[in-house]
């Protein structure tokens, strides 16, 4: 109830002073599907600077990390974003799993210990955010419990979601399934690497930022 | 949590010899609070014993799940983590009047269509599903 007021007297404050808060958005989604490559990207775009490391290597994101002040601006509209790129969310962590990127068992097993206690962040982080941008791998199954926990959780707490199918340049990627599978939500696919359909992302932001 | 340390600790995983399946019907977590019903899941998960739960957990509850499930795996040694799936029936095609009964059954006695399977990630390899399939996938 307070938080509706709160968000209420906001809105009417910015609509008389014409003012804008920055909105908290989150990304949010399981490891290696890219977020921090888009996050990056958007940050790179509008402040020079990135958010965090990228790799090959899953859970390279073991601590949230932001940005502040994000101004975007798009077809003579602006808004601003306060970023947060978050760990990959997963219901197991094998340290084996990083010794086949060559990574030595002492810092496989660091970087598991890490990165349980990333997805614990991740999730005490979601009550924070304002708008989330669920951020999946286009060439998997949509359908795994980690995406549909995920979105039921921002549901549940009335967040509005942005769906994006990253790496559509990958063989194998399919729009269409993600469709199917939240045919409730606006799915974008992009490839945050290549920077495929920026435009079209840019675009549903915005018409998420207007949902908050 | 100690004692469920010491009781995984003890499990020879590579020597796994028989399957156990746990039926737990919905009425056994009712009353129960998110914490307790979580434990009492994430219990027989450290016993190797894969749940097949009538019903479903709330998104709140599957969220909590995975964080005791990674406070878990950065603590008790060979724990990995879990294997979670849900199979409900997909009401997309149904009858309105369908929809209905199912939506006042939920009200009633929680979401008693759907089946919950939860498993030690050292059993389940993989869980794949679609709606209305699921394939459970064990390591060797």
């Amino acid at each position: 109830m307070i938080k509706i007021l709160k968000s209420f007297s906001r809105r009417i404050l910015n609509a008389i002073f014409g003012k804008k808060d920055s909105i908290k958005l989150g990304f949010y989604g399981p490891p290696n599907a890219g977020k921090t490559s888009l996050a990056n990207r958007i940050c790179k775009d509008w402040t020079g600077e990135e958010i965090g490391q990228v790799s090959k290597v899953p859970h390279e994101t073991r601590h949230v990390q932001f940005k502040e002040k994000v101004e975007i601006k798009h077809k003579g509209k602006e808004l601003i974003f306060k970023i947060t790129d978050t760990p990959g969310i997963a219901t197991k962590i094998d340290y084996e799993d990083f010794l086949k990127f060559g990574i030595k068992k002492k810092d496989a097993k660091k970087r598991a210990k890490e990165a349980t206690q990333g997805i614990i962040e991740s999730i005490q982080w979601l009550d924070d955010m304002e708008a989330v941008v669920v951020v999946l791998d286009a060439a998997e199954n949509p359908y795994s419990q980690v995406n549909l926990t995920i979105i039921g959780n921002l549901i549940a707490r009335k967040i509005p979601v942005l769906i994006v199918a990253n790496k559509i340049d990958l063989k194998g990627a399919d729009i269409k399934k993600f469709e199917a599978t939240f045919p409730d939500y606006e799915v974008i696919g992009i490839s945050a690497k290549e920077g495929t359909n920026m435009e079209e992302f840019y675009e549903a932001l915005f018409r998420l930022a207007k949902k908050v | 949590m100690a004692n469920l340390y010491k009781k995984y600790s003890d499990v020879k995983l590579g020597k796994l010899k028989e399957l156990s399946l746990h039926v737990m019907p919905f009425s056994d977590i009712q009353e129960l609070s998110i914490a307790e019903r979580v434990k009492k899941i994430l219990k027989l998960v450290l016993d190797n014993k894969i749940v097949l739960l009538q019903g479903r957990l709330r998104p709140e509850e599957e969220a909590r799940l995975i964080e005791d499930t990674m406070a878990l795996v950065d603590h008790v040694k060979n724990f990995q983590g879990i294997e979670l799936a849900v199979v409900e029936p997909n009401l997309r095609s149904q009858s309105l009047f369908t929809k209905a009964k199912y939506g006042f059954a939920k009200m009633l006695v929680g979401d008693s269509n759907a089946l919950t399977i939860i498993g030690p990630a050292s059993l389940i390899r993989e869980i794949k599903k679609d709606p209305s399939k699921i394939d459970l996938f064990f390591r060797k």
